[in-house]
């Protein structure tokens, strides 16, 4: 009897002082640090304290993880989340007050996004921080080297039946394709629908769609016939597994996007800027400014670190003042 | 007789209703679950049909415009064939391990296999998942047995859903035949015949809706399983039948959409309830009949 | 000599076909047990093998790196596990153990309320995780309670999943427990509630903390309630209080898994390893418990 009036007050003790250990842990120091590849500007000082909600596209994702990252070395004690709902999914959140940043691989939309944020009285500021190029790729047994935007638009249109590349030019390959490509919450999608297809938000829909563009890629990587398109530092990444497919807007030159080739834009035409939207009521925090005033200022380093095609000096300069304003 | 003063049986009776008062939290939790479904089930319904619902055959509903579909069936259908699959391996396993465990194993031997059954039971779902599709996809269905099948595919999904649901098919048909009397194996010994006959002529059929119980609760927890099929089997919703190919499945389309992200009220919010919905009436059926079943079988011989 | 002549006319000899189908039949028994074996050591070896190079103690400390896969770790995922349990024990152990008590001693069959409350209990404890995942997002972060994306939402969640097990494992160890006990008690003068506090519950507590840890062990594994209510994805901070977000280990491993760099899917495989040895440890305080401080009636 005693013993178990004992094993009960065991348990309850035992409860609680799991609770006291895992509580009593919060000030605890926070990570080892991420080495950067270069020292990050001063950046407000250790003291900065807060939470930022960053969310939207997936693409621009890795560029503000990264950020987040180093801002941290400088600044452990502020919380930054990143999200990746997509650029539209970010925008309508950011909208609606919930985020204070909003990642986005295109402007935001004046149709249907800018009245929202207006109605809610949403006000913000449009940062670049990056540049990105939309790569095609193929796995490594798909050997393709080019395709037109015209074949791109015939694969990936609405209504398309095209079950192989055969079947736009008879030259390629005939293995059946497996298509993935990001979904339609994503900005990627709307850039790539527009800029082949000719309308945002038009394509067919026999693909394997996934916000998560770490799916696509072991989804291309492995199939045989895998054949999809991402934001470009996806596929830098995992560069030795897929196969990168040249793009021929029409002019006879096959460019594949690299880094200088989507900074001075002959990789055409999907080539874009990738943008942050910090809300002005979010810039008012003192971390949020710092964070913002980091990630211009450290912007290419950031990029590099990511694996993302940074700005151009000049595009440093321009985000920098957009900022002050 | 014992006298008890009227403020203890006051407090008695406070005792009473705290306790009552917790047993309703799982009333309180169903009615959630029920209403929050209901909820938005009925607003989605508005939105689309019910008929367009049940027997529309395309699913995309993230598109915009007239490539919008709200048609369930692919999602069921992937469901229902990922768990063909699974069943496909787990029900003679399951079964032919709880003949064994129940009839055949001598001590030594249950001593060992038991366990391993528990330990099978107790992995999480996300292990079973990495398995599938970091070794099952690559090694064994390519490298070793040379398909060709896609990186995410309803074989790998659905053959690791059954080893999953194995150790509940096999403890739950070692439960009811165990249960079975001994007198019915000595009268069939008696008549000459030998272990395995008298295990699956006479056992067997006397266990049958324990059995049965067992094969419906497995499918029901293979038809509830989302991590596996989320991470190996893909997110296409397809009505074919080809296993090389990526499937969706219901519970698995209600993880990947949500995840936290999805505004309240938009018709994407709404699809993961009525599908939820739908995932919930499916395996409440299953779970109801299992429960029959069991009290079945547990009536006849205790 | 009769009744053998008797048994000899009835009883068929054992023939040559009925022998081969019984070898052919146990063949096909330790087939089914071998595979499952099969799948088990298969499992465990290329979760060993994958993961095991990447743990060190820099693993435990870590913050998930989205950028460097050898610095990354598992701190904020540990961490977020550990709070969750924490909530999830606090809430269902008192209630768990309450609706136990009640439906055991107090509850009278007859009424249909009790009768639903049992039936009910058995239902919920069937129904699939990710139902519960919607039923925290809608309700429970979203909803009337609101608590939004945070540690305690998410241990709500955990603790209405794994309830419906322990008010059964809990009511099983109560049954156990013999009625002379309690009548005994009973006779002595001491009213319902002094019975079940000083006999009753002290007599099955071993029970029941083996099957709350076993339940506990279950909600550490759970991984599509935790997808559905947006546990965050590679936080680079520990949970600090209640309200905030946070992440868990099957979170973890579900992000690294699918990533195509091999790197991070070595580091789920890792994170996997903590977990199982974290739920070993479990189960063995569980049986443990249950060996040493089982009340034999």
């Amino acid at each position: 009897m005693r013993s178990n009036r004992f094993l009960l007050a065991m348990v309850a003790s035992g409860v609680l002082a799991f609770g006291a250990a895992a509580c009593g842990d919060d000030e605890e120091e926070s990570a080892s640090g991420a080495t950067a590849t270069e020292e990050p500007a001063d950046s407000g000082g250790g003291d900065l304290s807060g939470e930022i909600a960053v969310d939207g596209s997936s693409t621009v994702a890795p560029f503000a993880e990264a950020a987040a990252e180093l801002f941290n070395e400088e600044n452990p004690n502020v919380q930054i989340t990143v999200g990746t709902s997509g650029t539209g999914g970010g925008f309508e959140k950011f909208c609606a007050g919930e985020t204070d940043i909003s990642d986005a691989s295109r402007p935001i939309a004046d149709d249907d996004e800018v009245p929202v944020c207006e109605e809610n009285g949403v006000e913000y500021t449009e940062v670049t921080v990056a540049n990105d190029g939309i790569a095609v790729a193929t796995s490594k047994e798909l050997t393709v080297d080019c395709m037109t935007t015209a074949e791109l638009k015939k694969v990936w249109n609405k209504g398309s039946k095209v079950a192989s590349l055969a079947d736009v030019n008879p030259d390629l390959p005939d293995t059946e394709l497996s298509l993935y490509g990001p979904g339609t919450d994503s900005g990627t999608f709307d850039f790539f629908t527009d800029t082949i297809n000719g309308e945002e938000g038009v394509s067919r829909e026999d693909y394997e769609a996934s916000e998560d563009d770490n799916q696509l890629v072991t989804g291309v990587a492995g199939d045989a016939g895998g054949l999809g398109y991402f934001g470009f530092s996806y596929f830098e990444a995992s560069a030795d597994q897929l196969n990168l497919v040249g793009v021929d807007s029409g002019d006879g030159n096959c460019v594949k996007p690299s880094l200088e080739t989507i900074q001075d834009g002959s990789y055409k035409p999907l080539s874009r800027p990738i943008f942050m939207y910090p809300s002005t009521e979010a810039l008012g925090r003192p971390e949020v400014k710092a964070f913002m005033d980091f990630v211009t200022s450290q912007a290419p380093a950031i990029a590099e670190a990511a694996q993302i095609v940074p700005l151009t000096d000049e595009q440093v300069t321009e985000a920098q003042s957009a900022l002050e304003q | 007789m014992v006298r008890r003063p009227s403020g203890r049986s006051r407090f008695e009776g406070a005792i009473k209703a705290i306790l009552f008062a917790a047993a309703v939290v799982s009333i309180l939790t169903t009615l959630a679950i029920v209403f929050s479904l209901l909820r938005e089930t009925i607003a989605f319904l508005g939105d689309v049909g019910l008929a367009d619902y049940l027997f529309g055959t395309k699913w995309s509903p993230q598109f915009a415009g007239d490539q919008q579909s709200f048609g369930v069936l692919p999602l069921i259908w992937g469901t229902l064939y990922l768990t063909g699959i699974g069943l496909l391996v787990a029900i003679p396993i399951g079964i032919l391990s709880g003949v064994y465990l129940s009839e055949f194993a001598p001590r030594a031997v249950r001593k060992v296999v038991k366990p391993v059954l528990e330990l099978l039971a107790g992995v999480p779902t996300i292990v079973f998942g990495y398995f599938a599709l970091t070794f099952f996809t690559p090694e064994v269905l390519r490298n070793a047995l040379g398909l060709g099948v896609n990186q995410f595919n309803a074989l790998s999904a659905g053959l690791i859903l059954g080893i999953l649901v194995v150790p509940t098919i096999a403890t739950l048909v070692e439960d009811s035949m165990s249960a079975v009397p001994q007198s019915l194996r000595e009268g069939s010994a008696g008549l000459g015949a030998n272990q395995v006959q008298t295990a699956i002529r006479v056992v067997f059929p006397a266990a049958l809706s324990g059995v049965v119980a067992a094969l419906v609760l497995g499918a029901s927890r293979a038809i509830g399983e989302t991590v596996i099929i989320l991470i190996a089997g893909g997110q296409q919703p397809r009505l074919s039948v080809n296993p090389y190919e990526s499937y969706q499945s219901m519970a698995a389309f209600i993880a990947s959409t949500s995840r936290g992200d999805i505004p309240t009220g938009s018709i994407e919010y709404e699809t993961i309830f009525v599908v939820g919905m739908t995932l919930f009436l499916l395996t409440l059926a299953l779970n109801i009949m299992s429960i029959r079943l069991v009290r079945k079988y547990r009536q006849v011989y205790e | 000599m009769a009744a053998r002549a008797a048994r000899q006319t009835v009883i068929p000899k054992s023939t040559g076909s009925d022998r081969a189908f019984s070898a052919f039949f146990h063949a096909l028994m330790y087939g089914a047990i071998g595979i499952s074996m099969l799948a088990l050591l298969t499992l465990l070896y290329d979760v060993a093998r994958d993961g095991v190079p990447s743990i060190s103690w820099n693993f435990i400390t870590s913050f998930p790196s989205r950028i460097i896969p050898e610095s990354s770790g598992i701190q904020s995922a540990l961490y977020g596990t550990l709070f969750l349990m924490v909530v999830c024990a606090t809430i269902v152990v008192p209630l768990g153990i309450a609706t136990a008590i009640y439906l055991e001693e107090y509850a009278d069959r007859t009424r249909w309320w009790n009768r639903l409350v049992e039936v009910n209990i058995q239902n919920l404890a069937a129904v699939p995780s990710v139902v519960y995942g919607i039923l925290g997002l809608a309700f429970i972060v979203r909803g009337p309670i609101s608590l939004g994306r945070t540690v305690l939402a998410g241990g709500i969640t955990l603790a209405l999943l794994v309830l419906p097990v322990v008010i059964i494992v809990a009511r099983e160890a109560i049954r156990a427990v013999p009625p002379s006990i309690r009548e005994g008690s009973l006779a002595l003068g001491a009213t319902q509630w002094q019975t079940i506090w000083k006999q009753v519950l002290p007599g099955s507590i071993a029970g029941i903390a083996t099957g709350v840890i076993l339940a506990l062990s279950r909600a550490i594994g759970e991984t599509a309630p935790l997808l559905v209510i947006g546990a965050a994805v590679n936080p680079r901070f520990n949970p600090d209080g209640l309200g905030s977000a946070f992440t868990a280990l099957p979170i973890q491993i579900f992000a690294w898994t699918q990533d195509p760099n091999r790197e991070f899917v070595d580091l789920a495989a890792a994170t996997i390893v903590v977990m199982m040895v974290l739920l070993l440890l479990m189960n063995s305080l569980a049986i443990f418990l249950r060996n040493r401080y089982e009340q034999k009636w």
